[in-house]
């Protein structure tokens, strides 16, 4: 190698010009050559991942000393305890509930909030203002979610929710949620905030020469023309607040069960694969695989969601434009 | 919070025929002002510049009055403090006089939103909501709540009637106003201005992002609607003026230089200044 690049450099230095023009080509090749190859990681990588999914999925599904499993079974199934008593049971429902409970409790706090504080900012506030504001919600951004689990342990359940209900247990789904709202705050002001300041200033002064008042203004030519990426960031942060895994494992409890309780216990499904990894479950058991399973649902459902984010997008991208 | 008395025109008839100049004003026109606008030595900024200097410009009732002058030389600046939509901008301030049927318009307490229902403003580049043509149209109408329920409809028709777009646009009143022509938008945003049933009409150079033709239904449109609206145009194109307007004011620097009846200050003007801009010696 060493020789043949001495060669070249040698043969350039003599060449002259038209050497110059075909090592120019040689640059440019290789520059392409690494940039299709590190593409090619990423998609391969993709591609690794939902085949190692897949793979131990099936592997759960077909368990020879397990006839009892099914797919049918998997999905209907409404009681998940896989490490108790003499039968282990898997009907993920009471873990596809712990998660979309959470997740609706983070989406109620953090929808409505985020937008208004991104309605506030693009809005109401002073350059000045928005600055110290912005630089905030970096902060904000910027906390370990573990962080936010002790938070929720340590705080929102025990100083505000046990004393408006004693019906709340340490560990709950209400705290937890709250937490991952706090935690995906940022997400939702700081992308509808550029989807409201993206807004073209001339639909402003439009509404404003026609005696609307900065409310009018907002309310009904700011957001529904930027409404298209208010609903893009929602299911963003609802994408992340369903994978978010360090919050609920820490705030949410460990046990698995259907319910619409706030201030139950639940388990989501990011939570059963930390407690199957941080056990000592044999490699090839059925708990073990069993968190594929329930990894390769998780992936089915935020893959629906980004999926339906980029209709609605599109529909109203169409609608607009 | 001072509302403006207006005398009352189509505004309170805005349920009628905006466009229809039978429609007899209830205040008499001989006991109206002579002029609709009054500026006396009116100044502006924008922080510590000074954009206009002692404005004292007289503005006539339903007739076209057309600012002039090369970039940079206050006539939007005017224009804006015409609606106060300077007061979007920080910094934005202005001293003496203006007064509109004898309200003054700068004064702290006037309420700005009935000041802009009052005065409707056309600008540079057409800027309809991304929204139906119908919601355009009826964006105002529902701001201020000027309509029974039923009127609406033919509220928005009477105004895109008047603006020379019913035709063009009556099969798709609810599809987006986005998907309309340049020209077609500006006619949108003069339609969805009349549909408040303003007095005054502003326009900034409204035919600047537009092509020939569009440019020529919008003269054409401003023409007709003189007869029931007061215009005042800002506009870049001589010719547009001599077309479009009864009376031109030649703006420099920030000063007034000259103002008069359009044929007048084109064939025979005054000033020096006003002659090579009108020629085109400079600007």
């Amino acid at each position: 190698m060493t020789s043949i690049a001495a060669r070249n450099a040698a043969e350039i230095s003599q060449r002259g010009r038209l050497r110059s023009a075909s090592a120019q080509m040689l640059f440019e090749g290789s520059i392409k050559f690494t940039l299709v190859g590190l593409t090619l990681l990423s998609v391969l990588t993709t591609v690794a991942i939902i085949a190692v999914l897949i793979e131990e999925t099936v592997g759960f599904f077909t368990m020879a000393d397990h006839p009892e499993i099914s797919v049918w079974n998997f999905f209907t199934g409404t009681e998940w305890s896989p490490l108790l008593g003499a039968q282990p049971l898997f009907g993920v429902l009471p873990l596809i509930s712990g998660t979309l409970l959470v997740t609706a409790i983070a989406g109620i706090f953090a929808m409505p909030v985020g937008l208004l504080t991104a309605v506030f900012l693009s809005e109401y506030a002073s350059p000045r203002t928005r600055t110290i504001l912005k630089s905030v919600l970096e902060v904000l951004a910027g906390v370990p979610t573990v962080v936010y689990g002790f938070f929720a342990l340590t705080f929102i359940t025990p100083y505000l929710l046990q004393p408006l209900s004693e019906s709340f247990g340490t560990y709950n789904a209400m705290g937890a949620g709250i937490a991952v709202g706090i935690m995906i705050l940022p997400i939702v002001c700081s992308l509808s905030e550029d989807a409201l300041r993206a807004v073209p200033h001339s639909l402003r002064d439009g509404a404003y020469a026609l005696g609307a008042t900065k409310f009018d203004v907002t309310a009904k030519v700011v957001i529904p023309a930027g409404l298209s990426g208010v609903v893009a960031a929602f299911l963003l942060a609802l994408t992340r607040a369903i994978g978010e895994t360090m919050i609920v494992a820490l705030a949410a409890g460990g046990l698995a069960q259907l319910t619409a309780n706030p201030s139950q216990q639940v388990q989501t499904m990011t939570a059963y694969m930390v407690q199957i990894f941080l056990g000592d479950a044999p490699a090839a058991g059925v708990e073990y695989r069993s968190s594929y399973a329930v990894a390769f649902t998780l992936f089915l459902i935020t893959f629906l969601m980004t999926w339906t984010g980029a209709i609605i997008l599109k529909r109203y991208r169409e609608e607009y434009d | 919070m001072k509302t403006i008395p207006l005398p009352k025109t189509n505004m309170d008839q805005s349920t009628t025929t905006p466009t229809s100049s039978t429609s007899a004003p209830t205040v008499p026109v001989a006991l109206r002002p002579p002029s609709a606008i009054e500026m006396n030595s009116l100044s502006a900024w924008y922080a510590k510049n000074q954009v206009l200097h002692a404005i004292d410009l007289d503005i006539a009732a339903k007739q076209v009055c057309a600012f002039i002058g090369p970039s940079g030389c206050g006539k939007s600046t005017l224009l804006r403090w015409l609606n106060r939509m300077n007061d979007t901008i920080p910094g934005a301030r202005a001293t003496g006089k203006i007064s509109l049927h004898g309200v003054s318009l700068l004064d702290a307490a006037l309420d700005v939103v009935d000041l802009r229902r009052r005065v409707g403003m056309v600008f540079q580049k057409p800027n309809p909501f991304p929204k139906s043509i119908f919601d355009n149209v009826a964006f105002g109408p529902r701001l201020h709540r000027i309509y029974s329920r039923t009127d609406l409809e033919e509220l928005v028709e009477q105004s895109l009637r008047a603006s020379a777009l019913w035709e063009e646009v009556k099969d798709r009143l609810s599809s987006s106003a986005l998907g309309l022509s340049g020209g077609q938008q500006q006619r949108l945003c003069i339609a969805r201005a009349i549909a408040v049933g303003p007095e005054l009409l502003l326009m900034d150079e409204p035919c600047s992002a537009l092509d020939p033709r569009s440019t020529a239904s919008i003269e054409e449109l401003i023409r007709e609607l003189r007869t029931t609206y007061t215009i005042v145009i800002v506009t870049h194109n001589m010719q547009q003026a001599s077309r479009v307007s009864d009376t031109t004011a030649f703006f420099y620097e920030g000063k007034l230089v000259e103002t008069g009846a359009t044929d007048l200050l084109f064939t025979t003007p005054r000033e020096r200044r006003t002659e090579d801009y009108v020629t085109g010696r400079f600007g």
